[in-house]
């Protein structure tokens, strides 16, 4: 366990370096998420610890957020005076983004199964379920 | 009386108080969530910030001085972002038949999030520091922070908006989906991942493995998106 523990640690740092080198605003960990999978690409299939120490730390990937959504008390005035367009702005856009997001992925994915082959896409779906 | 205050200045400078304090609001935020059944509106970040802001605000604790405690918790987010690879490998059949699906959908979703904010926030005369921190909502947390400083805005509150965005979409996405009709987890996960980042993930790897690895993969190629987009955008516009 301590060993993929290090692995991970050193994509997070590799991707930081890769970052910084190349003046990217792309954040480390999420290059470092890139390098980890190519990792496994290479490697051909998840190794049993890797998943043990992975699935321990984002079983709770929720708690790991409190501490920066505590920071919601450092903006109170600022939130306060622009409080409607703050709100406005975060639940319609949100919602938009959704909406728009789950809709084109639908439509896209949809495209192909109309032309023929619709029960070969049917059996495939069942079977990925 | 004087005991009892020696022994909270000695608590109150001690980052284990926080520390703890993190976890216990977070159990308990938890709890309250398992209870009801997984309801996304009971929201376990939710109901652990709402627990420890009153808390702090009532002790006249700084958030400077919490955050000494929970930094140890907030450490763990880049090491669990990199564990975002896992799932995402275990989906990797799917996400390579539909990749150009996913990108264009995720590019669609990421313009959406940018403009709608920006012209919302413009319509209701917020101030320019207000809907520069506003437009990059949607990204992880790092990436907004660097945009919202390069144009000029507040980096904290971005961080602020990315949170409650995140809450936000992870409370009423799954309502809006289910209104919307739709089944397929991948899109489900896709939509989560785009608009709210890793606290819709969070959700995510609770309730499906595809939909978590599709909200992990949304999460980074919205960063990106969002990385490249906005500042061409906000160049344009102003």
């Amino acid at each position: 366990m301590l060993n993929y523990l290090t692995l991970i640690l050193c994509c997070h740092l590799a991707g930081d370096l890769i970052a910084k080198t190349l003046e990217i605003s792309t954040p480390g960990p999420i290059i470092g998420m890139v390098l980890l999978f190519l990792f496994l690409v290479i490697n051909g299939s998840i190794p049993k610890d890797l998943e043990k120490t992975t699935d321990a730390i984002l079983n709770h990937l929720s708690l790991l957020f409190v501490p920066a959504g505590v920071g919601v008390m450092l903006h109170f005035k600022l939130m306060k005076t622009d409080w409607l367009p703050i709100s406005a702005a975060l639940i319609t856009s949100t919602i938009l983004t959704i909406t728009v997001t789950a809709l084109m992925m639908t439509w896209l994915t949809k495209q192909p199964a109309k032309p023929g082959n619709e029960p070969d896409n049917r059996t495939e779906k069942r079977e990925g379920d | 009386m004087q005991n009892i205050n020696e022994i909270w200045v000695y608590l109150s400078a001690n980052p284990l108080l926080h520390l703890t304090l993190t976890l216990l609001a977070f159990q308990l935020g938890n709890f309250i969530y398992l209870k009801g059944n997984k309801n996304p509106l009971l929201n376990p970040v939710m109901i652990a910030v709402i627990i420890i802001v009153t808390i702090l605000v009532t002790t006249k604790t700084t958030y400077q001085t919490y955050f000494e405690g929970a930094q140890f918790v907030h450490f763990l987010l880049g090491p669990a972002t990199v564990a975002l690879a896992i799932p995402l490998y275990r989906q990797f059949e799917k996400v390579r038949q539909s990749a150009i699906a996913i990108l264009v959908s995720v590019l669609t979703g990421s313009l959406t999030a940018i403009l709608s904010a920006i012209a919302i926030g413009s319509l209701l005369n917020g101030s320019e520091l207000t809907i520069i921190s506003l437009s990059p909502k949607s990204a992880t947390a790092p990436v907004a922070m660097g945009l919202a400083e390069q144009l000029g805005g507040l980096p904290s509150l971005t961080a602020v908006m990315v949170m409650l965005t995140g809450i936000l979409g992870a409370m009423i996405g799954p309502f809006i989906l289910n209104l919307l009709g739709i089944k397929d987890w991948a899109a489900r996960g896709l939509a989560i991942g785009t608009a709210s980042h890793g606290i819709g993930t969070a959700r995510a790897l609770q309730v499906n493995q595809v939909a978590a690895a599709f909200s992990g993969l949304a999460m980074g190629l919205n960063a990106l998106a969002t990385a490249i987009l906005l500042p061409v955008i906000w160049h344009l516009l102003f």
